[in-house]
């Protein structure tokens, strides 16, 4: 066996990037050195620091413009005075049918969602699928019957679509691209960038129950729990939303990297700082418990049936009701302000009146062993 | 949520708190030794309620952190092994060795797999018997005991594929060598409830008889901690040492016998080295000589795979509580959780890490 000793280095990858590879990168990129020669990990698809890495160094650089540039859930284009949203997004989810939903519905909601929050009215969608040998034809069937009955039920059209079938152990069953059109509501225009000191930080629902009723699918980990996916098309809950106030200055749904990640990128967005109040933040029960037996924190857990809105001080009020009234937010909060105070960090005041971080997800969440 | 609420109750934390601060006549400097202890003080700010009465340094009690350099070394040179499924607890995955990580090796087409509990490890060789499933076996003594039913359990069922790489550390050494070092300033210990739920509370009576030092076995709930405290400070103002024990609703004093027993069937006290540490005498387990057919380093030729750690990281002080992290020059800026130089910033129990992920709002970088 080859010898390894080690060379003094500091950083992991410094060795293995040359200088001129990061000169090139650094023209157009955040200082953070993506390694050249590097590998992806599956930390890169978590919606934490790593992805953003990726977006940053290797996406951007490539295909920014002006609209990509934005990094919001959508981008919105004009054409003949109609602003447009468009939106895509794959779906890999593994189990494909969990408690609460299967791949096909979470195709349809997770496009439509992209779409509501940027303020637009979801019309039609494209469904693209890469089929692994082997997969019975029934699980399809399955699946692409609880898209029809999603999309039926949210009043969109799967208007286009794709198939293309990999060998076997090139993909994982069923993988499924959804891409969205929607159109803009008058008026509105939603940003990341828009959040300003003294902004409202609400949170329609209870956190954590996605990622939480998928983990306790997963082989190795089977726990049994009365948890379901949130999985949901929340269109006519920001309909509602922006009736009842125009004052909305951002809408994003935690998805991957939870609520942690979502808020993260809003205050290095908008140059702010956030403070929240841990007793106000809706966790269910059962999503705590497990939360505690596998060392996860739900701040950082997926949903798919959840949305931040950042809402002028004037009009939070408001807001809260409009989403209280509405049957997929009733369990709607305010759980913090925006602040001029350490921006870019979201900070939170725990029970005992102690201050902490609340941080990006570095890569994937690891369990602790004890 | 029951049994978990009760213990982070907001009332008694704040009262605890106040009669700390009160009984307190000078800055006691207190080591919590395990990581999940700090991790719980510096996610609920348990310092701040404390004022200057005490001054709280953190411990070596992180697995995670003190696995030393070389044995991370050994996991991935056995990771890259084409005939190798390794097999580990999540958080090893992330730990820098000396030139890259066990998630790199994995996206290089390692066989890497993250299990909860070993006995997946033990399933995995045996529905894949042409395959060689090492198990990377860390931790100090409460996860020993699951380290050896499972070697116990590939013994009776016959596997020849199955192996451990052990690296298992033992707390009381650890605190041995602190409180030997001339530099030690800590007065009083809140010792490791988990460890002690199971070999028990008669070796901190060892030290306490030894160095005359109070020692109070912890949970890992603020109540707990605070609790802890509180019983400290008490025996320090009032010029006592003893063990005590808080988390009584876990620790009995003989421990678990049944788990003591596995371990000694399978195991023998060795020389380890800790991370950020150096060796420390008879601080360890290693597989005894009648399992050696289930001993990764005996199986696969390791022994010249070595490393050197980093000279920047002062990991050692922080370890031993001589400083804190943020003492550290290169802390947030040349290394952070992403890029850690050193042990304690690499698991999210690390001491800097903790730092990091909770508190660095609180410091100017």
């Amino acid at each position: 066996m080859r010898p390894i000793t080690n060379t003094g280095a500091t950083s992991l990858h410094s060795d293995s990037v040359s200088k001129d590879e990061t000169k090139d990168l650094a023209a157009f990129s955040c200082p953070v050195p993506l390694p050249a020669g590097g590998r992806i990990l599956l930390g890169h698809g978590s919606g934490g620091k790593l992805s953003a890495e990726l977006l940053q160094n290797v996406f951007l650089p490539a295909l920014g413009n002006p609209v990509l540039n934005r990094l919001e859930d959508q981008a919105i284009v004009s054409l003949n005075g109609v602003r447009l949203a468009i939106t895509t997004d794959s779906f890999v989810v593994k189990p494909l049918i969990f408690r609460g939903g299967d791949v096909g519905s979470l195709a349809v909601h997770g496009t439509i969602n992209d779409l509501a929050m940027g303020g637009a009215e979801p019309l039609w969608l494209s469904a693209a699928f890469i089929l692994e040998e082997g997969l019975p034809i029934e699980t399809l069937r399955r699946v692409v019957g609880s898209m029809h009955e999603a999309a039926a039920n949210a009043g969109v059209e799967i208007v286009t679509g794709d198939t293309k079938v990999v060998e076997k152990g090139s993909a994982d069953g069923i993988f499924i691209n959804t891409t969205g059109i929607g159109l803009v509501r008058e008026g509105i225009t939603l940003s990341a960038a828009q959040a300003r000191p003294g902004d409202a930080i609400l949170v329609s629902g209870m956190l954590g129950d996605h990622g939480i009723a998928i983990l306790a699918e997963r082989e190795g980990l089977q726990f049994e729990t009365a948890v379901q996916s949130d999985s949901a098309p929340l269109h006519t809950l920001v309909a509602s939303l922006l009736e009842a106030t125009r004052e909305v200055r951002c809408l994003r749904d935690p998805t991957r990297g939870g609520l942690s990640s979502t808020l993260n990128e809003i205050a290095a967005s908008s140059g702010v700082g956030m403070e929240l109040e841990e007793t106000s933040i809706p966790v269910r029960e059962e999503v705590r418990g497990a939360c505690e037996m596998l060392g996860l924190d739900p701040l950082y857990v997926a949903n798919e049936g959840k949305l931040v809105a950042i809402v002028a001080p004037d009009s939070a009020e408001a807001a809260l009701r409009a989403l209280q009234n509405h049957p997929l937010g009733k369990d709607a909060r305010i759980i913090g302000r925006v602040t001029s105070g350490h921006p870019r960090m979201v900070v939170m005041r725990t029970p005992f009146g102690t201050t902490r971080i609340v941080d990006m997800l570095t890569g994937d969440q690891l369990p602790r062993i004890c | 949520m029951k049994y978990l609420d009760e213990y982070r109750d907001v009332k008694i934390a704040h009262a605890l708190a106040a009669e700390i601060r009160r009984r307190s006549t000078r800055p006691w400097v207190l080591m919590e030794i395990c990581g999940g202890q700090t991790h719980t003080l510096m996610r609920y700010g348990i310092d701040d309620l404390l004022g200057e009465s005490v001054q709280l340094v953190h411990g070596p009690g992180c697995p995670v952190c003190v696995t030393p350099l070389e044995m991370i070394d050994r996991a991935i040179a056995l990771a890259r092994l084409p005939e190798v499924t390794l097999v580990s607890y999540g958080d090893m995955l992330r730990v820098p060795g000396s030139e890259t990580d066990l998630f790199h090796v994995k996206a290089e087409g390692g066989d890497v797999r993250v299990v909860y509990s070993p006995t997946d490890a033990v399933e995995l060789a045996r529905s894949q018997p042409g395959r060689q499933v090492v198990f990377f076996a860390i931790g100090f003594e409460t996860t020993a005991p699951a380290h050896a039913m499972v070697v116990l359990q590939a013994e009776r069922l016959g596997l020849r594929n199955f192996s451990l790489l052990v690296s298992h550390v033992l707390v009381p050494p650890a605190i041995r060598t602190l409180l030997s070092s001339p530099k030690n300033r800590v007065q009083g210990f809140i010792a490791p409830g988990h460890v002690c739920t199971v070999v028990g509370m008669r070796d901190y009576e060892n030290l306490v008889r030894e160095f005359h030092v109070p020692i109070v076995v912890g949970g890992f709930e603020p109540i707990d901690l605070l609790e802890a405290i509180h019983m400290l400070v008490a025996q320090l103002e009032e010029g006592r040492a003893e063990v005590e024990n808080q988390y009584s609703r876990s620790v009995q004093y003989e421990g678990n016998r049944p788990a003591q027993e596995a371990v000694a069937r399978v195991f023998e006290v060795s020389d380890r080295k800790w991370r950020g540490i150096g060796p420390i005498p008879e601080s360890g387990l290693r597989l005894k000589e009648k399992f050696a057919a289930f001993d990764a380093e005996r199986l696969f030729d390791l022994a010249d795979v070595c490393a050197e750690e980093p000279s920047e990281c002062i990991s050692a002080e922080v370890l031993l509580g001589l400083k804190k992290p943020t003492d550290c020059s290169a802390f947030g800026t040349r290394c952070t959780p992403e890029k850690p130089l050193g042990a304690p910033m690499v698991s999210s129990e690390g001491a800097c890490a903790a730092y990091h992920q909770y508190r660095r709002h609180l410091v100017t970088l």
